[in-house]
């Protein structure tokens, strides 16, 4: 049996147990991107060293009764826009291409605590800015499933490395779509959770309201676990909400029984590929069949959702990068002509270009004359979303719809529009803008045999009804594991 | 297309943005940044009046910290990512002031 | 010629007192070797968020009281973006939209007697870095200890005419927020700073002309130049035809000019939009009036009350109050010796001159209010007389010494002892009988030269009363 084909959770008993130690669990990790990562290239960062030296530092303490936490001596991938101590972090940019961060990101000391072994940082879209892994400027990642699709983005190498066992579970970033549309397209489990519930602390910011860390991982009992484990109040972080529970795990009931969920017959809609349809309507069909209310409702704004964001999330990423000058750190151009020259040729050479589309477009939207028109109406349309949520809340527990229009597209195919990209997050933005928590889970393939995701999207701080629901949905699904990679074994 | 971006605006805008682009990326700039506007202008569709604009989702506030000093010398790891150091200092073309 | 009045608006910038900067927790301190007091947040590194210093809040808030505003109840964070290299984030966290004070007024005094100045608003944000020119590189070297330092921007409305009204302006303020503790305002050490918003009309226009707003002002002198230079550069464009253009200049105080600050790289489009990183401040009632409640004893108040419960001269409760140090310094001694006007006098004569022959200003008083009133209550029980007392305070001054050890190792006591002193009274008698003829003429002052010359004698020791007494006498003997 191959570790990495274990959860999580059924790896970090098994290390708990002595039947593996993490070195050996490490080792498998390291041996299964030996063999796949040429194929798939998940990471920016694989540090074989350091991890089996953490891993037998970690044993120790599993050895004398220091860590027992679930995950201890688990391997784990970071997305690589998440600070960590001496370890290269580079936002798969090229201005980041030689940062060594001085501290490490709260969310992942939280995992240290728990025991965790980092493998190496994954690979993403530039500064989070995509939705196919494609604007690394460290090169693709491609899909396990077919490696001519794209993972999704912008957590791609986080929820590869997760579906090509190149690690056991990941960490990943979502601010409009980020972790629950790659995570779909990957055929893993994906969690966004609700703002402020992980700090940020040490998380690369792209759109500093949107943005949320989370876990990717095979299954949900994982994820839950993962959430666990990464959530906490931060005082270092001023948007950290103290929540009144941590606890996501005993909400892994599989119970449905009287839970109200609201279909949003606007996500069903043109542009939804019927394959996708079918599987999502499957799926809450197959809730119903457990008990759970299951109707459709007018959820409003939804064509909103997209433009806001776009307003919001570059307004804030525009100001949030221009701390990348080659001043204190980073790229820094070679051949120079003063101080604004030197800022200019660094920034313009060492993004890429959807980052600089972003960030024009943030600038713009925030220049003198037109604040109001576009920057303070994004706002506006943003409380009018909230309040869209707001109402369906009050009637349902649980919103349910695909996590993205269609399954992963071909390599190459999607960065020619922007604006056809940008629609693919139709079902995900939205709920970044109202601060909501939302989870994908896998609910079937299409007819390329490429993953479909199921998105559940629950009221602020109710991770636990989604949790449910999602737990409980994958207790009627045979774990479907990537055929091409168990191929290999 | 609703939204011409000009020259001019694109310039002002690489000044904004630091940012330099060359006669391609200018014109592509253009064109992105045209139609991403015409796109969302589509918000001018909603009756927005009265509606309060939301930069936070909660009503999270009086976040404070005491006046305490916890943070040491820490300067040779702050200066380590610097791409030029003299004297304990960043080292940055010579500013006019 | 026509007649032009000058508008002078200002941007006063003051840096808190508080012990941490105003979104991490590095220390303010000044004067430490470069980026020591640096840490990822106040240096921009990626991933860091900005935490905020409750004690800079209470700090505006108090500012703000003193200075008749109201106080923003619900108040936020801006961001005012900028490519800077002493901006670490390139952009500074300020408030543009919902400053926490606002529409306050300070009465200034004018030739033309009380004048109100009003106050737009108060705001909190952080200052930036220090940058220093390298020669040696053709370089500029980046430290960022006073990046991140917390300040409040305080925006006058132009109600200003003329240089003396703007330092008057700026005396109140800096008086005003010394009081309250909340910065020591030094201009020279930039603790203080002010620009200077400035235009010129006719006199009886409606209208305001066009403002430039002029920086780099490092004295209430550089200031008081800069307003009388700008002022005609404007009136020589206007009767020229000329425009003024609003822009930002620069003054150079050594060469006594100003120059524009412009950049084709500098467009001045601030894309403010608010903090996502911040939460909104709000201040309900109980926390504004604990800090009403600790609101200290401001000038005019105290100058009333030292006037009536110490029974000070106006004079003197004028100037001693016109420091905070010196009344502080005045009511702890005052409390110890319990002689008020002692006190008073050791401020006004030996503690000013002292203070001018050394270029010091009051803010940079050293010694204890313990030594002072040790040194009042030794004058006073006869212990050491006045000539020696002002040798003693004059090494309190310096070093801040304990006046009664130092009496004790330097053998100062005062002589009591007639017998001793009528020896070297007679002395004196016999080595100027010049003065003794002098004085038996009827000339009654060389009797001050003779006191002098016994004073000196005895080594400035002698009781000065005795000595008077003795040399009454005996001259009157013979």
């Amino acid at each position: 049996m191959n570790i990495m084909s274990l959860t999580a959770v059924e790896l970090g008993k098994k290390i708990k147990a002595g039947e593996i130690t993490a070195l050996e669990a490490a080792d498998a990790a390291i041996h299964q991107i030996e063999k796949l990562e040429d194929t798939y290239h998940c990471y920016v960062t694989v540090d074989k060293e350091g991890a089996r030296k953490r891993a037998a530092e970690v044993q120790k303490q599993i050895d004398d009764g220091t860590l027992n936490s679930p995950l201890a001596g688990v391997p784990v991938a970071i997305k690589d826009n998440m600070c960590t101590k001496g370890m290269l972090t580079t936002c798969s940019s090229k201005i980041l291409g030689n940062f060594y961060p001085t501290y490490t990101s709260e969310a992942v000391l939280n995992l240290e605590k728990a025991g965790a072994v980092i493998i190496g940082k994954a690979n993403m879209d530039e500064f989070a800015m995509g939705s196919t892994t494609e604007t690394s400027a460290y090169g693709v990642t491609r899909n396990p499933w077919n490696k001519d699709h794209v993972p999704g983005g912008s957590s791609g190498g986080s929820c590869a490395a997760v579906a090509a066992w190149e690690c056991s579970y990941a960490l990943g970033s979502d601010t409009g779509g980020s972790i629950r549309q790659p995570s779909s397209f990957c055929g893993v489990v994906g969690i966004k959770p609700t703002y402020g519930t992980v700090s940020r602390y040490g998380l690369i910011a792209y759109g500093s309201s949107l943005d949320q860390i989370g876990p990717v991982a095979k299954d949900v009992t994982d994820c839950a676990t993962i959430l666990e484990t990464i959530a906490s109040y931060d005082e270092k972080d001023s948007t950290s909400v103290k929540r009144d529970s941590y606890d996501f795990t005993s909400a892994l009931v599989d119970d449905v029984k009287g839970m109200k969920i609201g279909i949003p017959s606007s996500y069903f809609g043109e542009g939804l590929d019927p394959e996708v349809k079918d599987a999502v309507l499957a799926a809450a069909k197959t809730l119903e069949e457990k008990g759970a209310i299951v109707e459709e409702f007018e959820l409003g704004l939804v064509d909103y959702a997209i433009p806001a964001y776009y307003v919001i999330a570059s307004a804030e990423a525009s100001s949030n990068l221009a701390r990348f000058d080659g001043v204190k750190y980073g790229y820094r151009t070679q051949d120079y002509n003063g101080l604004h020259n030197m800022y200019k040729k660094s920034r313009s050479e060492g993004f890429g270009a959807e980052v600089k589309r972003r960030i024009m477009l943030g600038s713009f939207v925030l220049s003198s004359g037109y604040y109001d028109a576009y920057y303070l109406k994004a706002l506006r349309t943003k409380a009018l979303i909230k309040k869209e949520f707001d109402k369906a809340f009050e009637k349902y527990d649980v919103i349910l719809g695909p996590a993205a229009p269609t399954t992963a597209p071909e390599l190459g195919k999607s960065l020619t529009d922007p604006i056809k990209m940008y629609l693919g997050d139709i079902y995900t933005i939205s709920v970044n803008l109202a601060g909501l928590p939302g989870i994908s889970v896998p609910c079937g393939v299409d007819s390329k045999g490429l993953p479909i995701g199921l998105q559940l999207i629950g009221d602020c701080f109710r991770e636990n009804k989604i949790i449910r629901a999602a737990y409980a949905y994958e207790q009627t699904q045979k774990r479907r594991d990537c055929p091409t990679v168990q191929a290999t074994e | 297309m609703a939204n011409i971006i000009s020259d001019e605006t694109i310039e002002y805008v690489g000044i904004l943005a630091k940012l330099e682009l060359d006669g391609e990326e200018k014109e592509k700039a253009k064109k992105d940044m045209g139609s991403m506007l015409d796109y969302i202008d589509k918000l001018n569709e909603l009756d927005t009046t009265g509606v309060e604009p939301m930069s936070h989702v909660f009503p999270v506030q009086n976040v404070f910290r005491e006046d305490v000093v916890r943070n040491g010398d820490d300067r040779e790891n702050i200066l380590r990512n610097a791409p030029e150091e003299k004297d304990g200092n960043f080292v940055v073309p010579k500013t006019v002031d | 010629m026509k007649q032009y009045e000058t508008v002078i608006g200002l941007e006063v910038h003051v840096e808190l007192a508080t012990k941490t900067k105003i979104f991490c927790s590095c220390s303010t301190a000044f004067g430490s070797a470069p980026n020591t007091h640096t840490c990822p947040v106040c240096t921009g590194m990626p991933g860091s968020l900005p935490v905020l210093n409750k004690q800079v809040v209470e700090y505006a808030m108090a500012v703000g009281l003193a200075t008749n505003c109201e106080i923003t109840r619900y108040g936020k964070f801006d961001r005012k973006n900028y490519f800077y290299p002493d901006n670490p984030q390139n952009y500074q966290i300020s408030q543009l939209y919902l400053p926490i004070c606002r529409n306050g007024h300070v009465d200034i005094e004018t030739e033309q007697g009380k004048k109100e100045i009003r106050i737009h608003e108060i705001h909190m944000e952080e200052d930036a870095g220090k940058l220093v020119h390298d020669e040696w590189s053709d370089c500029s070297l980046v430290d960022f200890n006073r990046s991140g330092v917390p300040l409040i921007e305080i925006v006058s409305e132009p109600d200003m005419r003329s240089a003396k009204e703007v330092i008057a302006y700026l005396e109140k303020l800096r008086l005003t927020i010394q009081y309250l503790g909340a910065s020591d305002c030094k201009l020279n050490e930039g603790s203080m700073r002010a620009d200077v918003n400035l235009s010129v009309r006719e006199v009886g226009a409606k209208e305001f002309g066009t403002r430039t707003e002029m920086k780099n002002l490092n004295s209430f002198k550089a200031i008081a130049r800069a307003i009388e230079n700008e002022t005609e550069r404007q009136i020589d464009l206007i009767e020229d035809g000329e425009k003024v253009i609003q822009e930002t200049r620069r003054w150079d105080d050594n060469k006594g000019y100003s120059y524009a600050m412009r950049s084709k790289e500098d467009a001045q489009d601030y894309r403010y939009f608010p903090e996502p990183d911040l939460v909104p401040i709000v201040i309900d009632d109980e926390w504004l009036n604990r800090v009403k409640d600790a609101q200290p004893e401001f000038r005019d108040e105290k100058k009333v009350r030292y006037m009536e419960e110490y029974k000070l001269p106006e004079y003197d409760a004028d100037i001693i109050t016109l420091h905070k140090k010196m009344a502080d310094i005045f009511e702890k001694t005052t409390e110890l010796c319990k002689n008020p006007k002692k006190v008073s006098n050791y401020l006004m004569g030996e503690t000013m001159r002292l203070l001018k022959d050394k270029g010091q200003e009051p803010e940079d008083l050293k010694f204890s209010p313990e030594n002072l009133a040790k040194l009042i209550n030794l004058v006073e029980q006869g212990v050491i007389n006045g000539n020696t007392a002002k040798d003693v305070f004059a090494k309190i001054f310096e070093e801040n010494v304990d006046p009664e050890e130092y009496v004790k190792e330097h053998g100062l006591k005062m002589d009591n002892n007639s017998d001793e002193i009528r020896k070297i009274v007679e002395e004196v008698l016999a080595n100027n009988p010049q003065s003794v003829q002098d004085y038996r003429n009827g000339k009654e002052k060389a009797i001050g030269f003779l006191v002098g010359q016994t004073m000196k004698a005895a080594k400035g020791k002698a009781n000065p009363g005795i000595v008077n007494q003795l040399l009454k006498e005996m001259l009157k003997n013979e």
